[in-house]
């Protein structure tokens, strides 16, 4: 069977689902049915993906449309078919998870509509990312991005999830707009509006350079680049935590797949477009994890790390560009490998944290890291899982996260001989940024897995809390352990990557991985590694330390919960240090006496592009605009007298 | 082939004075009178101004007479009766001004249709004309009556001036078009009759000023 009948199969097998959601069955009915269905059509999407990345790219599916300039044209080559993975193991695992987390028996009105359109944004980003047209591209891109706002204003009747799908809605619109420039230059350049490589030389350097920007800003505000990030910690910590992991973990990859596609298409691209992606990757990765810092909600911490790691992947991307620039082949295997296998790990790691997430919030109630602690022995297996997925985010071997970052280093450094400058020299930035990005996310990581699963409970909410059901628990087991084996055995992936890459090099060289990286040697001290951790956990259990007693006790006659060390005060420091660009706001009362009475004291880290840069700048233009108040008069006739005007000085003027 | 030339061009003359007896009127049953009457006329002027006699133009002007010129009159009527409006009060600009300005918009058509670049076709600068002049006599109801069955009465004048400046395009519009054109007024004049109750029903009143309260 073909790919496209195979990938038509699932994506009606997954909207079918979303259908039967609307049942008027009662009881939990419809949504395992949705959910069986979601199942059956994940499996069918993974399995055109597998055969493409196997087998080579599908023929192709080519149908006519009334539109002018549009075709149903789908294909999937090894690219496409690296970015259905994420999007069909995500959907599938999520629909499993909100079995649980989002029944229909206890939110009978918001779950048949986020079933409805988590199974349209599954389709929509598939078909993103088969589309051969511009047209339908783009179609699929705004379906994809309304269903999107539907899912993350699940619980629409908070006020805050209004104000984040608000933000969501412009940014993604913002968004549109920028592809819909790159729509129009891509007709001026090319007369139609296929998705297909340009040939050498066909385009000015000015009008394949605009082409670029406009999509650099339309796809860099959907993967969430600092600076036009700012839609994504709200909008992620609001959702549903099944949506938020759809979000992070699938859709801001759909910007980077559009910069991969957009990229492919130009064969000889300026060298300046690498050293731009990889500067915009560093600024978004250290910036991106110095905000993690200082969050205090445990799903906003979560979003700033998908920014951080949306810069790790587009250092990744710009390399593989200058690569291109240079002719440098194994430039590009490695920095696109890192990128593409990036977007992977994310998608796996970033998944299962915010599932982790998601199943603190459902027993507790609450996302304020420091009203949990002390939850690793009320809910274990959770605990176990969100550890796994923390050491893979902060790129810690043997994990997967380890690998990707590993190959963006090795394309780093093998840069660092070239002569021209603007090839050495970002290389030189970007080697101790990704290092400070990894020592900053182990930070962190420390400090949420420390004060959310370690220590006591600091409250009743924390203190009540057991492990959640099966269904949300499998499918963290399932991410955990494709952490785990891509970590260990990079060496499966790494051909499905190769024909990836060589997807997008055209008809150049290209160099497999293997040559240039040390596969074998990471399996064998992933092994190593993990055999000395088992080891070093059998003794300890045979040593028969108890773990008992309360942590965090420190010798005090009577501790208290509040004793303990919170997350905030663990990341004062770094919190601190970061101050110029964090600017935290400190609320705290007086303790000058000699015997002070009781105090407070509150941080918080505010987006700093939001609320110093945006919202002034967009009140200054509400207060410009006010100057055209006057001529809304709420008069039928006045507005009727503004078309006359026009049309008269239209006829005066023609 | 002159004769009916000749007729055309005086129906479009007619028109054009219809026009200003819309202007000058404060009546509501005349001003609708008027604009049935442009109908009727509009529906004759295809078949006039084309050389061969078609069942495809005797069924758009067919349709066009029985729609403008019964069915939609038929409905103002009963609104007019529904909400017990009869005249045009106090205008906002006067029925003589709003007179000389239907003559200088009237004037300044004639001057454009001249400047505009069309083919010369037998009386196109004519038909030209009045359609522009119409245009400009919708225009100048909509924005100066307060009535809202005055102001559709406006509305469907721009629209018999569309329809006129199409007469020039009868080869090019194809069949479907126009009929769909048609029905996009009888719908639209629908749903005015409907807001126009919605109107009298929440304002107690028929003057659209008042709308202005809905301002934020």
């Amino acid at each position: 069977m073909s790919g496209e009948a195979l990938l038509a199969l699932a994506l009606g097998a997954v909207l079918a689902g979303g259908a039967a959601a609307l049942l008027p069955a009662p009881g939990e009915r419809p949504q395992r049915i949705a959910v069986g269905l979601t199942t059956l059509g994940a499996a069918l999407g993974l399995a055109a993906a597998a055969s493409v990345l196997a087998y080579g790219p599908s023929a192709g599916l080519r149908l006519g449309w009334a539109l002018p300039g549009a075709e149903l044209r789908l294909q999937i080559d090894a690219l496409s078919a690296w970015f259905l993975v994420p999007i069909f193991l995500v959907s599938g695992l999520g629909a499993w998870y909100g079995l649980d987390s989002w029944r229909l028996s206890e939110h009978p009105a918001s779950a048949r509509r986020l079933l409805g359109f988590y199974a349209l944004a599954t389709a929509a980003m598939a078909i993103v990312v088969t589309a051969r047209n511009g047209i339908l591209f783009l179609a699929a891109w705004e379906v994809m991005t309304v269903s999107a706002f539907m899912l993350v204003t699940t619980e629409d009747e908070r006020q805050e999830v209004r104000e984040a799908g608000w933000i969501y809605f412009i940014a993604a619109h913002a968004s549109t707009l920028l592809l819909f420039g790159l729509l129009g230059l891509l007709w001026r350049a090319r007369g139609s509006f296929d998705l297909e490589p340009f040939a050498a030389g066909a385009l000015s350097p000015a009008l394949a350079s605009g082409m670029f920007l406009l999509a650099l800003g339309g796809f860099g505000i959907k993967a969430g680049l600092f600076p036009v990030h700012v839609w994504l910690p709200p909008a992620h910590a609001n959702a549903p935590s099944h949506v938020s992991a759809l979000l992070s973990g699938v859709l801001i990859k759909m910007g980077v797949y559009g910069m991969v596609r957009v990229t492919w298409l130009f064969g000889d691209p300026p060298l300046w477009w690498g050293a731009l992606l990889l500067a915009l990757g560093v600024v978004s990765g250290v910036l991106g994890v110095a905000f993690a810092l200082g969050q205090h909600d445990l799903k906003r911490l979560l979003a700033y790390h998908s920014i951080e790691n949306i810069g790790i992947i587009f250092i990744g991307l710009g390399l593989a560009v200058g690569g291109r620039a240079a002719g440098s082949p194994a430039l590009v295997a490695l920095g696109l490998g890192g990128a593409l296998l990036h977007t992977w790990n994310h998608g796996l790691f970033k998944t299962l944290l915010f599932f982790g997430a998601g199943a603190v919030l459902h027993r507790t109630h609450t996302r304020e890291i420091d009203q949990l602690g002390g939850l690793a022995k009320a809910m274990p297996r959770t605990a176990l899982y969100f550890l796994v997925g923390a050491a893979a985010i902060c790129g810690l071997p043997p994990l997967n996260g380890f690998v990707s970052e590993l190959f963006v280093y090795l394309g780093l450094f093998g840069s660092l001989g070239a002569a021209a400058p603007l090839r050495w020299l970002p290389a030189v930035l970007a080697i101790p940024a990704l290092a400070l990005i990894g020592a900053l996310a182990v930070a962190c990581f420390v400090k949420v897995c420390g004060a959310v699963f370690l220590g006591e409970p600091r409250t009743d909410h924390a203190r009540h809390a057991r492990e959640c059901g099966p269904a949300m628990v499998f499918p963290m087991a399932v991410l955990a352990a494709c952490c785990v084996g891509i970590g260990l055995f990079p060496a499966l992936v790494v051909p499905a990557l190769d024909r990836a890459t060589a997807g997008w090099s055209l008809a150049g060289a290209t160099v497999p991985l293997a040559g240039l990286a040390p596969l074998a040697a990471l399996t064998w001290t992933g092994a190593a590694l993990l055999a000395g951790g088992g080891l070093l956990a059998l003794a300890l259990r045979a040593a028969g330390l108890d773990t008992r007693l309360g942590t965090w006790d420190c010798g005090y006659v009577l501790p208290t919960p509040r004793m303990q060390y919170t997350g905030s005060s663990f990341a004062q420091v770094l919190v601190t240090l970061w101050r110029t660009v964090l600017i935290p706001a400190v609320t705290r009362g007086t303790s000058d006496q000699l015997f002070p009475g009781p105090s407070h004291y509150a941080t918080r880290v505010p987006d700093t592009v939001l609320e110093r840069a945006l919202l002034p700048g967009l009140r200054g233009i509400a207060w410009l605009l006010a100057w055209l108040r006057p001529l809304q008069r709420g008069s039928i006739h006045a507005y009727l007298f503004y078309v006359f005007l026009t049309l008269l000085i239209l006829l005066l003027f023609k | 082939m002159d004769a009916t030339l000749s007729v055309s061009n005086g129906l479009l003359v007619v028109l054009v004075l219809l026009n200003f007896a819309v202007l000058g009127s404060s009546r509501m049953s005349t001003l609708i009178r008027m604009v049935a009457i442009q109908g009727l006329l509009l529906g004759t002027l295809p078949q006039l101004r084309s050389d061969v006699l078609s069942w495809h133009l005797i069924a758009v002007g067919a349709m066009t007479a029985a729609i403008k010129a019964a069915l939609i009159p038929l409905l103002l009527r009963r609104a007019m009766r529904d909400v017990r409006i009869r005249r045009e009060v106090e205008p906002l600009l006067g029925f003589i001004p709003s007179l000389l300005m239907g003559a200088l918009g009237t004037g300044m058509a004639v001057v454009f249709s001249n400047t505009l670049p069309w083919p010369a076709a037998a009386g196109g600068a004519l038909v030209l004309s009045t359609s522009i002049s119409m245009l400009l006599t919708g225009f100048i109801i909509l924005t100066t009556r307060r009535k809202a069955i005055t102001q559709v009465v406006g509305y469907l004048i721009l629209e018999n001036g569309i329809f006129t400046f199409g007469l020039l395009l009868l080869d090019a519009v194809p069949f479907l078009v126009e009929v769909g054109v048609l029905l996009d007024l009888f719908v639209a004049v629908f749903v005015m009759v409907i807001i126009l109750n919605h109107i009298q029903a929440t304002f107690l009143s028929h003057d659209t000023t008042r709308l202005s309260l809905l301002k934020e």
